[in-house]
């Protein structure tokens, strides 16, 4: 039963710990809480773990694949499968699930079943985006992690927190209702919400534009990709960290999952038609966003920039469609879900201790927080992409990608190296390095065995997948390649 | 000759059953002292069973038409009344303890509850002109005196008065339209002027002015724009009880008296009522949403997205097709689930000498009850349309629907005008989740109100993550009557 049910546990085991801790757990028993939280989130990333170690690689079809009529009505099914390029992503989320409860540990003294809850259901909801087949069932699970998101930032959050949370949520669903047009209007073309239907179906140029807009409005403002970013820095500057982390490691992801498995392969010529314009705003993400980073006072938003400009080199590398850019496009995606989370977690830790996030607030930390210093440091430097960490795989990929299409593509997509390199280290050298700041950074402490776990545990990934990217290119090379062949016939009809 | 009386009586057993219980209500009450009052309340759900009870022993899945064609027993008059029983009992659980703190827990109540109920259920099942006329008439009034029941209240009484003249003109516009088409059919039974347009019969011109006033007569009933005003008034005047009645039930007698004149009657002229339902669905989606923001009181937040909830209805009717016409039936049994529970939510929280009306009253929510909060966090985003609730799927189906008719660009912008709405439903998210509370005072509702607010409450979730059943039941009702 265990053998075809993974993904299904991989999405309700989560879940059903975020029930449980919902109805046992109080502000009164946080301890009690916390614990239950922890083991719910460890079961959760121990049930996908199979999806990795019994994936076939070889395969670059859809594999642990359930299936059951949902609602008959409207011929939707609960279909679920993954392919090379969802796993790493659902195990990426089981993961960041797992370093999220450990870093609100001790931070998040209110509420707590409700945060715990919170991060536990939306690990099961995020899991499964990833994994269904069904565009409604996919809509649905999309849609509703939404919805403690909303509560995690509205609750847990700094003081601009309504504003934020009220801006995320209806940015978002907007896009998301565009979606649910394409997907209705797909159902009446194939009688079918199966995605598997809609790679089959002939559509026009025409509809493929206006679907492809669509799931557009839906993914970019998801990614986001510039226009339509602006709602990310405010959300994440006020989320709580393990809102930031999550946002950043995972629901960015969607975005450029979705583009992956929805918006191209249904409307591929549109994809080709519109690649340019796409590639454009990309790089505008990439070079724009970088020199907006530099401008930042605030650390949170200065990453959260960073993100944006992170990720419009996964869309350059998507819509250069070669093999290269695309897999270092998903290998950027999960290096980026270390690292972003990382460098969150290392603001977390200063905020805990000085309630600021302000680059002025701080300087000198080096000399009260070495061991802190030195992780910080090191997240830094794979943000910036430095050989040897996992961020510098990702980009070297896509510029090797970009290079083949384009020579501009390429150099405007490798000036991310000298700016990434700036803004990151720029603030680096303004809040750790230098004489102390301060009488506050002077009476720092370093940090405490949990926190050292947490950013160890991360580094150690960040390391390996720099020097051992493998696993992820093994996982994802058969699904690209699939991908691509998909992608390079025409669906226009006659 | 007799066994036809003896058919048409049992047809119609379900409404005499009630008509006689309202009577053994008001007539009880006289010797009922207030300390055992709960006798009128205990009979009442007692006719609701009973009425239930009958109505699915009587049924069979086939159109029976009684007392000469005035009066049809078809599946969706039975699921129809079905769900009105249950609706009005969950009222009647709501109300208990509200009316009782008001003094206004009377036999009068009960007695025009069910008196409105039959008025309901007559014109789910009416199937000429003057029965559909006479039930609507029926619960029209007992609906202007439940909203002045109140009687020293001097705002409930403005809302009555309002609600009684602009109610009044409207059933004086539908009435003139019937008459319209009567003159130029020469057929007061629905059946019968359907039959008489498909053979071409009448004047057109008489035709469309009689089918205009019909529209907004309806249109003024159900509270769409441009008829909408009396809508806020009343549900802001009335007592929150009697707005929770007025809100939601009557909204499947609505329902069905569409199916009946529209659909049934005029389904020849299609292309004429759809033209105008357009019209008031887009404006009533978009004034409905954009005007609720502005509320800060909850009763008329709740007013505002009613009307914005029956542009969404009209989009399943406006399609004109059977496919719609489920939808529309899926979607206000999904609304009126989710308005009981979210007046229900009201009551819930008023206290003797406390109305628990405005958006400030919710702030701290979760704090002072998680359960409570989650359960009103459900019911809105069930509102807003956000999955997994069951209000998305009411939104999906009247949008489907309104898209396989080819209305492309209106469901674009219902969808632009839901992401507006949504807006308002979040902020009575934020108020319950993200406020400190302004009063501490505990929750303690009596134990079957507790009960049935949890179960419908979850119900939303639950119908949201399988919808099947109901779909099932309205495709079945709709399709089995309609030919």
């Amino acid at each position: 039963m265990f053998e075809s049910n993974i993904l299904s546990l991989s999405i309700w085991v989560p879940v059903a710990a975020g029930i449980l801790v919902l109805a046992v757990g109080s502000d009164q028993r946080a301890g009690l809480t916390r614990w239950l939280a922890l083991l719910g989130s460890i079961a959760g990333f121990l049930v996908t773990l199979p999806l990795y170690t019994r994936f076939d690689k070889a395969d670059g079809g859809f594999q642990f694949q359930e299936g059951y009529n949902w609602i008959p009505s409207f011929n939707i099914h609960y279909h679920l499968g993954v392919d090379g390029i969802a796993v790493p992503l659902i195990l990426l989320t089981s993961f960041t699930t797992l370093i999220v409860v450990l870093a609100g540990w001790e931070v998040i003294q209110k509420r707590v079943a409700q945060y715990m809850a919170a991060f536990l259901i939306m690990s099961g909801l995020m899991i499964g985006v990833f994994s269904a087949l069904d565009g409604i069932l996919f809509y649905v699970f999309w849609e509703s992690m939404l919805i403690p998101m909303f509560l995690v930032i509205g609750i847990w959050g700094g003081p601009n927190r309504v504003y934020a949370t009220i801006k995320f949520f209806l940015y978002t669903l907007l896009g998301s209702l565009l979606m649910l047009v394409a997907f209705i209007y797909l159902f009446h073309q194939s009688n079918s919400f199966e995605i598997v239907d809609y790679y089959m179906l002939p559509l026009p140029l025409s509809v493929q534009l206006f679907i492809f807009f669509a799931f557009f409005m839906a993914f970019a403002v998801k990614i986001p990709m510039w226009p339509v970013h602006t709602w990310l820095p405010d959300a994440h500057v006020e989320a709580p960290t393990g809102g930031s982390v999550v946002l950043a490691a995972i629901m960015l992801k969607l975005g450029a999952y979705g583009f992956l498995r929805y918006a191209m392969p249904i409307a591929p010529d549109a994809a080709h038609y519109l690649a340019t314009p796409m590639i454009a705003l990309s790089l505008i993400a990439v070079v724009y966003i970088a020199f907006v980073a530099l401008a930042q006072q605030d650390m949170k938003k200065l990453i959260a920039y960073s993100s944006i400009s992170h990720m419009g080199f996964v869309t350059l590398g998507m819509f250069i469609f070669n093999p290269l850019g695309m897999e270092g496009g998903i290998v950027q995606m999960i290096s980026h879900g270390f690292i972003s989370g990382a460098m969150f977690l290392c603001v977390g830790v200063l905020y805990d201790r000085m309630h600021s996030r302000q680059i002025a607030d701080y300087g000198g930390v080096v000399n009260t927080m070495p061991v802190f210093t030195a992780f910080a440091v090191l997240f830094a430097m794979a943000n910036a992409g430095l050989p040897g960490t996992s961020g510098f795989v990702g980009e070297f990929l896509i510029i090797l990608g970009a290079i083949q299409e384009n020579f501009w593509y390429a150099f405007l997509a490798a000036t991310t190296l000298i700016l990434g390199a700036a803004y990151t280290l720029w603030m680096v050298k303004r809040v750790f390095f230098g004489a102390v700041g301060n009488s506050h950074v002077a009476e720092l402490q370093d940090l405490s065995k949990r926190e050292f776990l947490i950013l160890g545990v991360l580094a150690l990934m960040v390391l390996g997948f720099g020097l051992y990217p493998q696993p992820i290119t093994e996982l994802t090379h058969a699904t690209v390649g699939q991908l691509l062949s998909h992608l390079a016939q025409s669906k226009i009809p006659g | 000759m007799n066994n036809a009386i003896t058919y048409d009586l049992i047809t119609a057993l379900p409404e005499i059953f009630v008509l006689c219980m309202a009577m053994v209500v008001l007539l009880a009450d006289l010797f009922l002292t207030q300390r055992n009052r709960f006798i009128a309340y205990i009979l009442t759900q007692l006719t609701l069973l009973g009425a239930a009870f009958i109505t699915v022993s009587t049924h069979i899945p086939a159109v029976g038409y009684a007392f000469n064609g005035m009066f049809v027993d078809d599946p969706l008059s039975d699921v129809l009344k079905l769900m009105i029983y249950l609706g009005t009992s969950m009222v009647l659980v709501y109300s208990r303890t509200y009316i009782a703190l008001r003094g206004m827990y009377r036999g009068e109540f009960f007695a025009l509850v069910l008196f409105a109920m039959l008025g309901m259920m007559i014109m789910v099942s009416g199937q000429h002109f003057l029965t559909l006329y006479m039930g609507l008439e029926l619960l029209s009034l007992c609906l202007y005196s439940l909203v002045a029941l109140d009687r020293d209240n001097a705002r409930a009484t403005e809302a009555a008065m309002k609600y009684f003249v602009l109610g009044a003109l409207a059933s004086g516009m539908l009435l003139y339209g019937m008459s319209m088409l009567y003159g130029a059919t020469g057929a007061l039974e629905i059946s019968q002027v359907s039959a008489a347009l498909f053979n071409g019969v009448g004047d057109r011109s008489v035709l469309i002015l009689g089918l205009v006033f019909v529209v907004a007569g309806l249109a003024f009933k159900l509270g769409a724009v441009p008829f909408q005003m009396w809508l806020p008034d009343v549900y802001h005047g009335a007592p929150t009880a009697v707005t929770l009645l007025v809100g939601s039930v009557p909204k499947f007698a609505a329902f069905a008296f569409v199916i009946r004149l529209l659909i049934q009657g005029l389904q020849v002229m299609t292309v004429d009522w759809q033209g105008m339902l357009i019209i008031m669905a887009v404006l009533s989606i978009s004034i409905g949403n954009i005007t609720a923001i502005a509320q800060t009181n909850l009763k008329r937040m709740l007013a505002y997205s009613a009307i914005s909830h029956i542009g969404f209805l009209l989009f399943g009717f406006l399609s004109g097709s059977m496919n719609g016409y489920i939808s529309s039936m899926f979607y206000v049994s999904a609304y009126v689930l989710m308005t009981l529970g979210g007046f229900g939510m009201i009551l819930l929280l008023s206290r003797k000498g406390f109305e628990a009306e405005n958006l400030d009253d919710l702030k701290g929510l979760n704090q002072r009850s998680p359960w409570y909060a989650f359960l009103m966090l459900l019911l809105m985003f069930s509102m807003a349309g956000v999955p997994p609730t069951l209000g998305f799927y009411a939104k999906f189906t009247v949008l489907q629907a309104a898209l396989q008719a080819g209305f492309v660009s209106l469901v674009i912008f219902a969808v632009l005008m839901a992401a507006v709405g949504a807006f308002y439903y979040l902020r009575v998210v934020k108020l319950m989740y993200f406020d400190e509370p302004q009063d501490m005072e505990p929750i303690a509702p009596s134990p079957d109100m507790a009960l049935v607010l949890g179960v419908n409450g979850l119900a939303v979730l639950v119908l949201g993550l399988m919808p099947q059943r109901l779909m099932e039941l309205c495709a079945y009702a709709v399709a089995h009557s309609l030919q």
